[in-house]
């Protein structure tokens, strides 16, 4: 079957309404038709990482998935993740600790520092590093991103402490 | 006034208190990145852009016997199927050889194939559609009769008579031989206590960067000129290639380069695919896109090292090491690439042997054969890892002999710190290193003593680890003496345009580029310091051939030495100009005012006198109340090439501590450490950083990967499943320190730092290796170091 079919989807909070082809892969969906192209192709066989997305809430390959599977769904990318603020203090420690050189991993680098950073509240290096293994990072050598990861944990603990009465 | 006055009284003016140099600032515009909001060459779209996909040949070598494509054209949305014949029309073959390195030989390479395939790979035709999808699709509807010939695959053997050869009108397999002859060299082995021999083995391996290679060409046949957006490392050398290859003036060629996504090399060469998408626009006169899949990455992006290599050394029992001597081999593919040439690795192992070491006595023969597989060019730290490999492997080697500890052997054999300038025993001329002073540095970092202590301790309890150390020394700045002068037409030198605007912000166009080592804020940093105005408002401009200078771009670890400098005294110019106008406007004297905090102040106290944004509004809109014959030049450019000595030599030495499970073959990387000389340092963090990203990437050659290879030259693991890269999970911490020693050629002082990391770590692993299995007597001297070649080495399997 290769006549385009109807989905719909939530895509970093809007409402998505698209005809596709069966076989166009979510990560593809989101370049190629929603010009959402933080969202990057490295590999296109789930090794690499970086086309990483949130799907329903988890971290999904978006290669790895078709973009009919996501009918339905509530899809967040790095474009959303940026806009709405939620992982700008990670972003800042990336950015003051060079934990990015060319930037082609880092969209997804961040969605999975984030997804860990959601479930521990203080994760510790050996748990970060594996972690992201799932994303190759060519340039960094990964300890950057290690630490900016560490200090972003270190920084929200003592935020939430501060607030706690 | 003498040249160290010139430099002090230079240094002094970057180092006022708003100086940028030597502070860990971080890079401007890397939001941009973090936020999905760059721009790649994959993400770009233009309109009636089409895109193209090759059909690739699935044998080593072959001759083409048939092409059909009338069932691919019938497929819709398919635009044209184009064969190399047909390509022909618009593209002129190539032929990757340079003067300077004398009997270099290559054949005739085309954009795609024409009779006859020579690589498991190498495109036979090309198939341009309105999608990807479409296009792809109607790939496999292409059919090409093959006719099998037998494929070279062993470099070994590729120059025996029985081997067929690739070529035949080059008469055999052997693209390039260089032999060099220093010193006494039979004299000092026979004088010698203790020789020691060895093979050192370095698989084939490659960048895989994680953006693949990416172009869009844009053949506009009304203004006649090609726009090529394309993630190189050197926009200058792709327009000068373009250019020629399809008939045209440099004039009708743009290249613009945005954001990239990883290069290490693999991103400074021209790809028969890239030409094959040009010459595809022209034809067809409109926007083609060519993306890589993974596997064509594998498959045509250039490979490296494959190397193997004979190294002797000979010592004295008081660690006098009294000679070397290699023979090292290795095997690039069916062609020489282009325009760089697959000789520069072999011709640098030959250079660099023995580089840190005392003796005069060297003796080489490097040979480069053809073979039916992949390309092989430069990629990072180019002949490094093998020499740097081969060295120190045989350095530790006769110390073992001789029952020396490493590190003492060294001690008596680095080049004194107070020797310089001098040269190694194969030429290199060096003008100051660090050798003596980065190994003490390295040890007090590393507490070598405690760490020996340690493992000892844990070799009782059955845990074996070991210490491995590696002395480098590394090319950078490179001058003409790397490309130029064998003919091609790759720049040594760099440009800087530096402009104050009308609101006195700063702009500047650089001809390096920025593949995410720090080319834009190094630029952003110097400039800044020079001129007294904040980082925020210098805006950089890089990679586009119609708005910037003239220059080679980034690699060879040239950007910061070279592009710094030439930033550096363009905005000195500048600087100048913006005071004489101010002195005109203020009614003072150029020498009595300053630049600070984007304000011209009072050079004595720094009293505010005028912002630069007021200067900047009286120049542009009312020049009319300028006194008589004042003409502001608020803009400068300046250029810089080193010219004293070819390269720039850099060095340092690198320590790895790891564990090896001696019952299954796993290594555990535990800590590495690095002490670098890299001149200059602009900013700090940046430099650790291209350190430690160069130090995985050697760790990634030492433990994990290789493309491997069957008999009949088939890439078995063409995929990132297969191929192992280091991830996250397995890469230690890795310490780094510095050396300080400016070059000065060039008042900034500053060297490379991009091959550095790379050049050793695979070195100090293989030798921590061994130093960890020494009570089992097992010594490789190979890489990568998987489990099979460990528990081989242990005679465990």
């Amino acid at each position: 079957m290769t006549a385009p079919l109807s989905i719909s989807l939530d895509v970093n909070g809007e409402r998505v309404e698209a005809h596709v082809s069966p076989r166009i892969n979510l990560a593809d969906f989101l370049r190629e038709h929603l010009k959402l192209t933080g969202t990057h192709v490295g590999c296109e066989h789930g090794v690499c990482g970086a086309c990483t997305v949130r799907f329903n809430g988890e971290i999904v390959r978006s290669c790895l998935m078709l973009a009919v599977q996501a009918n339905g769904s509530s899809i967040e990318t790095i474009e959303g993740l940026s806009d709405s603020g939620e992982i700008s203090d990670l972003q800042a420690a990336f950015r003051e600790r060079n934990a990015l050189q060319c930037g082609f991993c880092t969209p997804a680098m961040l969605i999975t520092a984030q997804d860990l950073l959601k479930s521990e509240a203080e994760p510790g290096r050996e748990q970060i590093r594996e972690h992201l293994s799932g994303n190759y990072c060519r340039c960094t050598g990964y300890q950057a991103i290690v630490d900016a990861v560490e200090a972003t944990a270190k920084a929200r603990k003592n935020r939430n402490k501060a607030r706690a009465p | 006034m003498s040249k160290a006055n010139e430099n002090s009284q230079t240094l002094s003016e970057l180092d006022r208190p708003n100086s940028y140099i030597g502070k860990s600032v971080p890079r401007p515009n890397l939001d941009r990145l973090m936020q999905g909001r760059g721009l790649y060459v994959s993400d770009l779209e233009l309109p009636r852009m089409a895109h193209v996909v090759f059909v690739r040949s699935p044998h080593a070598h072959a001759k083409i016997v048939a092409i059909g494509t009338s069932a691919a054209k019938k497929i819709p949305g398919v635009v044209a199927v184009v064969t190399g014949e047909e390509l022909s029309a618009v593209i002129t073959p190539w032929v990757g050889v340079l003067s300077h390195l004398k009997g270099l030989k290559s054949a005739p390479q085309r954009a795609i194939a024409v009779e006859r395939v020579c690589w498991q790979g190498e495109a036979v035709a090309a198939v341009v559609a309105s999608s990807r999808a479409a296009a792809e699709d109607a790939a496999e509807a292409v059919t090409v009769q093959y006719e099998e010939l037998e494929a070279v695959t062993d470099m070994r053997t590729a120059l025996d008579s029985a081997t067929p050869v690739i070529h035949s009108s080059l008469g055999d397999n052997l693209a390039f031989e260089r032999t060099l002859d220093a010193g006494a060299v039979d004299a000092a082995f026979s004088g010698s206590d203790e020789i020691v021999e060895a093979e050192f083995v370095f698989g084939r391996h490659t960048g895989v960067t994680l953006e693949p290679r990416s172009v869009v060409a844009d053949w506009n046949a009304a203004e006649a000129r090609l726009t090529i957006y394309q993630g190189t490392q050197a926009p200058h050398m792709v327009q000068n290639i373009a250019a020629l290859h399809l008939g045209l003036e440099e004039a009708q060629v743009r290249v613009v380069c945005k954001d990239v996504g990883g290069s290490f090399g693999i991103k400074v060469h021209i790809y028969a695919d890239e030409m094959a998408t040009y010459a595809l626009s022209k034809l067809l006169r409109r926007p083609v896109k060519f993306v890589a899949d993974r596997i064509e990455s594998f498959n045509t992006d250039i490979h490296a090292r494959d190397h193997r290599c004979r190294g002797r050394i000979g010592v004295k029992r008081d660690g006098t090491i009294t000679a070397f001597e290699i023979d090292d081999l290795t095997g690039i593919g069916p062609y020489s690439m282009y325009p760089r040439t697959s000789a520069i690795e072999a011709n640098q192992v030959v250079n660099l042997v023995g580089g840190p070491y005392t003796t005069k006595n060297y003796r080489a023969r490097a040979r480069v054969v053809f073979q039916n597989k992949n390309v092989m060019c430069q990629y990072r730290a180019v002949g490094h890892p093998i020499a740097c490999s081969v060295t120190e492997g045989l350095v530790d080697l006769a110390a073992s002999r001789i029952a020396m500890d490493p590190v003492e052997i060294r001690r008596r054999n680095l080049i004194a710190d107070d020797a310089y300038p001098c040269a190694s025993a194969s030429g290199l001329r060096f003008e100051l290193l660090s050798h003596h002073t980065s190994l003490n540095k390295l040890l007090a970092m590393m507490n070598y003593d405690a760490l020996r202590a340690e493992q000892a301790e844990l070799r009782k309890r059955n845990i074996h680890r070991g210490i491995g150390l590696a002395s480098f020394i590394e090319v950078t700045n490179p001058s003409a003496a790397f490309y130029g002068v064998g003919g091609a037409k790759i720049s040594s030198q760099d440009g800087v345009a530096v402009r104050l605007d009308a609101q006195g912000a700063v702009i500047c166009q650089t001809s390096i580029t920025e593949q995410g080592q720090g080319s834009e804020s190094l630029t952003a940093q110097i400039v800044g310091s020079v001129l007294g105005v904040s980082m925020e408002r210098v805006r950089v401009i890089l990679g586009d051939t119609d708005q910037t200078p003239y220059g080679g771009g980034t690699w060879a670890s040239r950007g910061a030495g070279i592009g710094g400098e030439a930033a550096l005294q363009a905005a000195k110019i500048l600087r100048r100009n913006i005071l004489d106008v101010a002195a005109a406007i203020l009614q003072s004297s150029p020498a009595e005012l300053d630049i600070a905090n984007n304000m011209i102040v009072n050079a004595f106290d720094v009293t505010p006198r005028m912002e630069l944004r007021e200067l900047a509004r009286i120049v542009y809109f009312r020049p009319d109340t300028l006194p008589p014959g004042i003409q502001a030049e608020l803009m400068a450019t300046r250029h810089y090439v080193p010219r004293e000595y070819p390269f720039a030599f850099t060095n340092g030495i690198q320590a790895s501590w790891l564990e090896v499970d001696t019952d299954t073959g796993f290594i555990k990387l535990l800590k590495h450490w690095v002490v670098e000389d890299c001149g200059t340092l602009i900013n700090p963090q940046l430099v650790d950083e291209q350190i430690r990203g160069g130090v995985v990437q050697g760790l990634g050659a030492a433990l994990f990967e290789k493309c491997i290879y069957d008999e009949r030259g088939q890439l078995t693991n063409a995929n990132m499943a297969d191929y192992l890269v280091p991830m996250s999970g397995e890469m230690p911490d890795i310490d780094v320190g510095h050396v300080v020693s400016p070059t000065s050629e060039s008042e900034l002082g500053a060297k490379g730092a991009g091959e550095a990391g790379t050049a050793g770590a695979g070195a100090s692993d293989s030798n921590a290796v061994n130093d960890g299995l020494k009570p089992f007597g097992a010594v490789i001297t190979e890489i990568p170091l998987t489990p099979q070649v460990v528990l081989t080495a242990l005679k465990r399997i």
